[in-house]
């Protein structure tokens, strides 16, 4: 039988990180977080991938709910979307501009272009006020819900119309709270940009997941 | 610099004190051990559920003390109403499907194997995998809290089908509170299966050490990971559906209960649900579930096989794996056969149908790898081979009766007989069981250490071998003759010539219940008294054995580790680990 010589590993060191724990305790020196440096492979950009890919899905089964639940059902009305949605849509995509500033001053602040933390703190505070605003306004839209007397069990659309927008801003809650624990790392100059990157990235398919959810109410409810 | 702390593979400081050290740990092997103790409770209560059942339905007069004591109502005197009979089996399917075989071979042998067998330090989200755990063991708490309040467990079944599970209390005793802990139990399950999951695909795509390649993966390994996706995707589906049942049940939302529905007298005030929707949501997440009990038994038996018969299995890593990724990807589109006789469409019937026979063809392939593989083989016996030799078996004795399942016009009869709960019991519950059986007597030594009793393993092996077919292989051929599932009673004509043989299988059960205790004894005294392990009792090969035995906190102790081939380095007696650069043997 032929030997087989063994292949040296071949993917490259430079692309790799071989720490044993994604380099996630990679200690910046001295607290400084212009060393740090990122490696192409950071755990915390995969696990939003694949937690979004678990999120989709989710919703992908309440759509398939939605959908064979009105075609078993007799009558189905339709309810008007409380008006506030179309501008609290705006407030959310804003959202995400503001994040997208904010990522540009981060990068610049830890290359040592920007000395001053804070002009990127400014706009992830914009970004989490307008989080919030975002979350008021959906608030009005449930209490407009209810002053026409519809409530959760009413009837199916308001039920689905409760369930949908609820889920989505629970979500939403979550990615506040990644904005928070972004804003915590910065202050304390130990922000890496992959978990920047991450809290973006989710972020900004919740903005995405809205716009669905905003033409599947819209046609369907 | 950051460059120079991160290549002495600095990992978060071994930790202090009892509590963090073996309470809420962050630690991998001890949260994976973790698992496999809550499993093991788990296991044990289900077991001693079924023996009642099992009691009941061979002497229906007969006395059990205990459940007089611990449910006055579902058991007067001892003697349970046909309502806790039920109660009694929802529970018991709800603890082995969730909490056994789902927990066991994934939660519990994944967190302590894969990270070592990557090459990696730890899960690459230590703190949520603890978080995990202790979801998963709140969850399990509040299940068994249903059997002492006063109502007692729910009676809808692990399937839980509205709209019996959606009306609340008005629907049989256990349907109030029971029913509400038993969602609450299986979202919290979800949740934590969803953070398990998403620990095992990042540590496998991100934390592989140097040249360990995808192609160079330990098969368990492999196992997980696809498991890990159809996890993900299937317990995302059902965190959702238990939120919906919930609403209906708290809210007053009619998603699954129709208009018009009287339930004791009393109509509900619900309108337009459709119980039907209930069935696909629920099934959508069931079918890939008996997979995800599965995937991990083909990757342990996979793993193991080819350290005992000294040989790569047949096709390499890439047919067995192949095969795992179609039977995963496949799960997802065969849902409707658990649903041939709800009224359903007939035309859906037959759409479930072909995908349901397509699906066993990456089966029956992934059997044939491990049959072939033994051709020839310079075959070591030692029990967990055994036990994966019995997983094969069984496999394949349930797969049988899969085909007869999978055609709408035989299981028109089939549907709902004890036919089905024979099936699934072998595919499913028994063949995870023993797969989990075989990693318990291949890992404990890495696990804890010592090695286990041969001579008493292998007793084992053979009462739980001869036990399993006697219950089920019976269970099977009075299904045949038509005898009813869920029913506490021999209620039908037909069914009363039936005694002797469900007397038989009750007799056989608790035989194979007791053959049990022989595995208890041996576990808690090899782990105490048992020789000391070495480090690679079995002459394996993957990483996990290039380790102490137990291994040290960050798993190789400060080493890094290089990969040069492919787990299957055998050659008849020499093997070659994963490590070693030899050229020696050509293997796969
Ligand atoms: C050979 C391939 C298989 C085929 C064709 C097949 C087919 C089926 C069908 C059609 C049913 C529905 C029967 C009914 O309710 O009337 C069924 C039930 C079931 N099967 Fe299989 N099966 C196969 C393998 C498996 C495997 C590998 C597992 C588990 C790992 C499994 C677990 C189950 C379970 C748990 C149920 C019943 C669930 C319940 O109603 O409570 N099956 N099978
Ligand atoms: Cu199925």
């Amino acid at each position: 039988m032929a030997t087989t010589i063994p292949e040296p590993p071949r993917i490259s060191d430079r692309l790799r990180d071989y720490s044993g724990n994604g380099g996630k305790n990679w200690i910046p020196a001295a607290g400084n977080a212009r060393v740090l440096q990122d490696r192409r492979f950071n755990p915390a950009q995969t696990g939003i991938w694949v937690a979004l890919a678990a999120i989709t899905m989710s919703f992908a089964a309440l759509t398939s709910a939605l959908v064979v639940r009105q075609g078993v059902s007799v009558g189905w009305g339709h309810i008007t979307l409380p008006p506030i949605l179309f501008s609290n849509t705006f407030v959310l995509l804003a959202s995400s501009v503001t994040l997208e500033f904010a990522r540009r001053r981060v990068t610049s602040y830890a290359r040592g272009i920007e000395s001053n933390k804070a002009v990127p703190m400014g706009w992830l505070a914009a970004t989490l006020f307008l989080g919030l605003l975002f979350i008021a306004g959906q608030y009005t839209a449930w209490l407009q819900l209810k002053s026409q007397g519809l409530y959760l069990a009413t009837n199916t659309n308001s039920s689905f119309f409760y369930l949908f927008t609820g889920v989505h801003a629970a979500h939403i809650l979550g990615g506040l709270l990644g904005l928070v624990y972004v804003m915590s790392k910065l202050h304390r100059s130990v922000l890496r940009r992959s978990t920047f990157a991450a809290c973006a990235q989710y972020w900004h398919f919740m903005d995405a997941l809205w716009l669905y959810l905003l033409l599947l109410l819209w046609t369907r409810i | 610099m950051a460059e120079t702390t991160a290549h002495a593979a600095v990992h978060h400081a071994p930790p202090q004190g009892f509590i963090r050290k073996y309470i809420f740990s962050i630690d991998h092997k001890v949260i994976g051990i973790q698992y496999t103790t809550l499993s093991l409770v788990a296991a044990f209560i289900g077991m001693v559920l079924s023996w009642a059942m099992r009691i009941h339905l061979a002497w229906p007069n007969a006395h059990i003390p205990i459940l007089g004591w611990l449910s006055p109502n579902g058991a007067p005197g001892g003697v349970m109403t046909p309502e806790y009979y039920l109660s009694l089996m929802t529970m018991h399917g709800t603890i082995m499907a969730f909490f056994v075989l789902t927990a066991a071979p994934m939660a519990g042998y994944g967190n302590f194997m894969l990270p070592i067998q990557v090459g990696a330090a730890d899960m690459a989200f230590p703190r949520l995998n603890m978080a995990s755990f202790w979801v998963t063991f709140i969850g399990f708490l509040l299940a068994c809290a249903t059997f002492f309040i006063p109502d007692g467990p729910p009676l809808s079944g692990w399937t839980a089908y509205a709209p019996l599970s959606a009306v609340g209390s008005v629907a049989g005793p256990g349907q109030g509170w029971g029913q509400n802990l038993w969602g609450l139990s299986i979202a919290l399950f979800c949740v934590a299966s969803l953070l398990g999951s998403l620990n095992f695909i990042v540590t496998t795509l991100d934390l592989r050490t140097k040249g360990m390649k995808l192609s160079r993966m330990a098969l368990s390994t492999w196992a997980w990971f696809i498991n890990a996706w159809v996890s993900l995707l299937a317990f995302a589906v059902l965190l959702p559906t238990c939120l919906l049942l919930v609403l209906d049940r708290l809210a007053g939302t009619s998603f699954f209960i129709p208009g018009g529905l009287v339930f004791n007298d009393q109509l509900q005030p619900h309108s337009g649900g459709s119980p039907l929707l209930f069935q696909h949501l629920f099934w959508f997440f069931g079918h890939p579930e008996v997979y995800i009990i599965i995937l991990p038994a083909f990757g342990i038996v996979s793993h193991i096989m080819p350290t005992f018969i000294r040989k790569p299995l047949v096709g390499g890593w890439k047919v067995i794996t192949f095969a795992e990724i179609a039977v995963g990807t496949l799960s997802f589109v065969v849902w409707g056969h658990h649903m041939f006789v709800s009224g359903m469409s007939p035309y859906m019937a037959m759409v479930f149908s072909v995908p349901t026979l397509f699906i066993t063809i990456p089966s029956v392939i992934a059997v044939l790898v491990w049959v072939f593989s033994l051709y020839g083989a310079n075959i070591r016996f030692d029990t967990p081979l055994l036990y994966s030799l019995g997983f094969i078996s069984l496999f394949i004795t349930g797969g049988i009766g899969g085909f007869f399942l999978a055609q709408p016009s035989t299981d028109s009869y089939l549907h709902a007989t004890s036919f089905v709960v024979g099936h699934f019991h072998f595919t499913m519950g028994l063949s995870a069981i023993f797969a989990t059986f075989a990693g318990f007597y291949y890992w404990f030594p890495k696990m804890f250490g010592r090695m286990l009793n041969e001579k008493l393993g292998k007793l084992h092996f053979w009462l739980s071998f001869i036990g399993v077919y006697c219950v089920f292989i019976t269970m099977q051929l009075t299904g045949m003759t038509g005898a009813v599932r869920r029913y506490s009673a021999l209620v039908d004509d037909f069914m009363v010539p039936l005694l002797p043989a469900y007397r038989f299988m009750t007799i056989a059960a608790l035989l194979l219940g007791a053959a049990q205790l022989i595995f208890l004894y041996n576990a808690i005294w090899s782990r105490f008294k048992g020789p000391k392990a070495p480090d690679n009792p079995w002459g394996a090969t993957t990483l996990e054995w290039d380790t102490t035995s137990p291994p040290p906190f960050d798993n190789f102790g400060g080493r890094q580790l290089i990969v040069y081939h492919g787990p299957m380095q055998y050659d008849g007696e020499k093997s070659e680990m994963q490590t070693s650069p030899a050229p020696s043997i050509a293997g796969t």
